[in-house]
């Protein structure tokens, strides 16, 4: 007891403020709850409470058939259902030891791409408005409505879309698909440099960002972050390069990488990922080979009994997805690796010794999907 | 009769301009106030690509309406453990305080609220100040953490501003020589010059440290919605909210007067004592007939027939009160209206522009951090305002003692302002660059050392 009373006698000799932030909180981004030791406005801890979402995703991947379970993939990281459904479509695949043909893996691309940023254009302007500006999320919120539009087109969904199958695409792409994407892209450069003008050389949003949050390089891999957090923070990882999967292969991109590894760098990191995704974009629609959308798959799915891991970088860093086949047609376990749980993990590491405002902003630039970290 | 009536009788008798100027002001500010919230959020939406209140009236020109019904209406929620007096009392105070410090204020030299006293702007100042003990009282009050922490921001923060925008306004009442709301104003048409122009940085002091104090972004800390939830405000609900609601709006009204009249020439149309500038004198007249005619042009596209009629319902009353402006412009018996109508005008037109600018930051501008906050207060703001009053002071000497132009002195210590300015800008820069740099060891000796031995 009196151990305890000495731990929490702070700077002031007052007790420590035990303030519950969430699960109902405007700006934690769900239903995180995150419990904050205070002493005064100053952070000295904070303990994650997670589970508010729990659907068990992973226990219904063992009670539906593979293609049933495409669908669930979506709900995980709701706003990036594409990637998600790419990640298990390829992992099946490679369980299946089947390829998509080439078509449908730079329709995936393109899509994928386009749902990066949608992704991103939440990130930017839910972070934004955490720190206080509301102009963006809406500018964000018109920009991502385009892509949710050629979503709707393509496949008759805009959130959870289940845009691919398993061995491949179940639609083609429609009419105008190209001009569409490509309108996008045109139209996004003059956009993107919107935000740039409201925040990148702003002075209140560079104090607010600039040195909050730090996490060295080291830090990162210790923690296994990844994606733009990682980035950030100076290791030059990226899946798209380092395990070519879909048709990234194929494209000229650059992998921004930030330097100190705090709030800013990674808001300049994700504002490039932005940037390069249009030019993957632009590069696909230039040529998308004729030829099948669909792989040669059965219409019962029985993967040879045996164990598979399949990586992809979502949006929010590493996606992977580890399933277990027993030869049957449900899969014997499925576990996935969402990179928000992950990253989730930095948020107390970050967060000691700075304000209450900070952890805000650090929870925004975590970008995390609580639809993800529960599952 | 018997002597309590006839106490009752002599009171209202002596003080019946003061009890009819309450009665207005609890009458007319919370409907200005919601028109102002819903002039907030057109604006808003025009600057977020999206259209804001319509569905409510054309144009949801009678959401306020609706709110404060829906407000009225709504359940009453007061917290278990909370102190019930001091909760119900807290929010009645703030609003108290926001709506007494109007009654000093002119909206015009025929329209004074209640009395031109002869500290007129001290008393604005100091009741108005008053409001923040509703803020903390109802932090406090409320017995959560939330709370309490937007209340201690608050305190924090109106503490700091409330001294930079005292300063400033110093060095405004300097160059008027007086407290008296009207006695201001005619300062400013005796030297023929609105105080800005005399000295612009008391001015631009006084409108930072003035955002500071209303709770407006980016210094809107005390109720920080993704920080705070809503701050001091979290708890209450209902009327009780709204009623905080309104003194924060009805103190932005309160600034805007104080900022208008001490600084933009009150009442006093753009060059006031120009000749031929007097074209001017048909501006408000034209205003407000322009925006009839726009709602004209806008009641025949309403999809409803209703709401036709409501547009030129508003256009009718635009109409109405551009005739009422452009009469006694053009009939001579009627000369002497003209300085009360239209001194109503331009001060009100000034007190939006004033507002506008607040609400043109808030769409535009990430919020800042608690520390950034008391820094830019402490170790700018505050020391610019005391060289400011200064420097205004020095003028003032040189131009009355030593007969210098009033206009070259002003500009001077104008200079020499804006170079403190950039001084402890530079200053505050090396301090925070200090501060962040501080965790790497400390750099080598200089190299000189590295030789002498």
């Amino acid at each position: 007891m009196q151990d305890d009373a000495a731990q929490n006698q702070t700077l002031l000799g007052a007790d420590e403020l035990v303030l519950n932030m969430g699960p109902q909180h405007p700006s934690t981004h769900g239903v995180l709850r995150v419990k904050l030791k205070l002493d005064g406005e100053r952070v000295r801890g904070t303990e994650c409470v997670i589970g508010y979402l729990h659907r068990g995703v992973e226990k219904i991947a063992e009670n539906r058939s593979y293609q049933q379970f495409a669908p669930y993939v979506d709900r995980m990281d709701y706003v990036a259902a594409v990637s998600n459904g790419l990640g298990y479509c390829e992992a099946v695949e490679k369980l299946l030891n089947v390829e998509a043909p080439p078509r449908a893996k730079v329709i995936r691309t393109i899509m994928t791409e386009l749902q990066r940023i949608a992704s991103h254009l939440i990130w930017l302007g839910t972070h934004a408005l955490d720190i206080g500006a509301l102009t963006p999320l809406f500018y964000c919120l018109r920009e991502r409505e385009e892509i949710l539009k050629i979503f709707e087109k393509y496949c008759g969904a805009r959130l959870t879309t289940h845009a691919f199958r398993i061995g491949g695409l179940q639609y083609e792409a429609y009419d105008s698909f190209e001009k569409d994407v490509e309108r996008f892209c045109k139209d996004f450069e003059r956009r993107i440099q919107e935000y740039v003008d409201l925040l990148t050389g702003n002075s209140i949003w560079i104090g607010r960002t600039r040195n909050v949050g730090v996490l060295s390089a080291e830090e990162c891999i210790a923690l296994g972050a990844s994606g733009p957090v990682l980035r950030a923070s100076g290791v030059k990882w990226d899946l798209r390069k380092a395990q070519p999967y879909a048709a990234y292969d194929q494209y000229k991109f650059e992998i921004p990488v930030g330097t100190n590894g705090d709030t800013y760098d990674r808001y300049m990191v994700r504002m490039e990922e932005m940037r390069q995704s249009r030019l993957i974009c632009l590069q696909a629609i230039e040529n998308i080979p004729a030829g099948p959308i669909m792989g040669k798959v059965g219409k019962v799915l029985k993967p040879p009994a045996g164990e598979i891991y399949h990586s992809i970088e979502a949006p929010k860093g590493i996606l992977g997805y580890y399933i277990v086949s027993d030869g049957t047609t449900q899969p014997y376990r499925v576990r996935i690796r969402p990179p928000s749980f992950i990253n989730l993990q930095a948020l107390d590491k970050m967060a000691r010794g700075h304000l209450v405002a900070d952890v805000v902003a650090i929870i925004g630039t975590l970008d995390i999907v609580l639809g993800e970290v529960d599952r | 009769m018997s002597p309590t009536l006839q106490a009752v009788l002599a009171f209202v008798q002596t003080w019946w301009v003061e009890l009819v100027s309450g009665v207005v002001i609890v009458a007319v500010v919370p409907l200005v106030a919601g028109y102002i919230v819903l002039m907030e959020r057109k604006l808003m939406a025009d600057m977020q690509a999206r259209l804001g209140p319509m569905r409510v009236g054309p144009h949801g020109l009678l959401q306020p309406i609706a709110d404060a019904v829906k407000l009225l209406i709504k359940e009453d929620i007061i917290p278990d453990n909370a102190d019930k007096v001091v909760f119900w009392i807290a929010p009645v105070v703030s609003m108290t305080a926001a709506l007494t410090s109007m009654g000093a204020i002119a909206f015009g030299p025929a329209f004074q609220v209640a009395r031109d006293i002869n500290v007129g702007l001290l008393f604005v100042i100091g009741v108005s100040s008053l409001g923040i003990f509703g803020i903390v009282l109802g932090g406090w009050a409320s017995n959560s953490h939330y709370s309490i922490m937007g209340a201690l921001r608050s305190t924090a923060q109106l503490v700091s501003y409330e001294t930079a925008a005292g300063l400033a306004l110093v060095s405004g009442l300097l160059l008027a020589g007086t407290l008296k709301i009207r006695a201001i104003v005619d300062a400013q048409q005796h030297f023929g010059v609105w105080f800005v122009f005399l000295a612009p940085v008391a001015f631009f002091i006084y409108v930072v440290a003035s955002i500071a104090e209303t709770n407006r972004a980016p210094f809107d800390l005390p109720e920080a919605e993704s920080e705070l939830v809503a701050g001091y405000m979290t708890e209450y609900s209902g009327f009780r909210w709204a009623l905080y609601f309104l003194g924060e709006y009805a103190n932005m009204i309160v600034v805007g007067a104080v900022a208008t009249t001490l600084f933009l020439g009150g009442w006093l149309r753009p060059f006031p004592n120009v000749r031929w500038m007097n074209w001017l004198d048909a501006l408000p007249a034209l205003f407000t007939a322009a925006v009839g005619a726009y709602c004209v042009y806008r009641a025949g596209k309403q999809p409803v027939r209703v709401q036709t009629w409501f547009m030129w319902g508003v256009a009718l009353a635009c109409f109405v009160v551009a005739l009422i402006l452009a009469v006694p412009l053009l009939v001579a018996p009627l000369k002497f209206l003209v300085p009360g109508l239209h001194g109503a005008f331009w001060f009100l037109l000034k007190i939006s522009a004033y507002i506008y600018l607040f609400m043109w930051l808030r769409f535009t501008l990430p919020r800042y951090r608690f520390d950034q906050l008391m820094h830019l207060g402490w170790y700018i703001l505050i020391p610019l305002a005391i060289v400011n009053v200064l420097a205004v002071g020095v003028a003032m000497i040189l131009e009355m003692e030593y007969g210098w132009n009033r206009w070259l002195a002003m500009l001077l210590t104008t200079v020499i302002t804006l170079a403190t300015a950039l001084f402890l800008l530079r200053l505050n820069d090396k301090r925070a660059a200090a501060a962040s740099s501080a965790a790497p060891p400390p750099e080598e000796p200089s190299t000189e050392d590295s030789y002498a031995g």
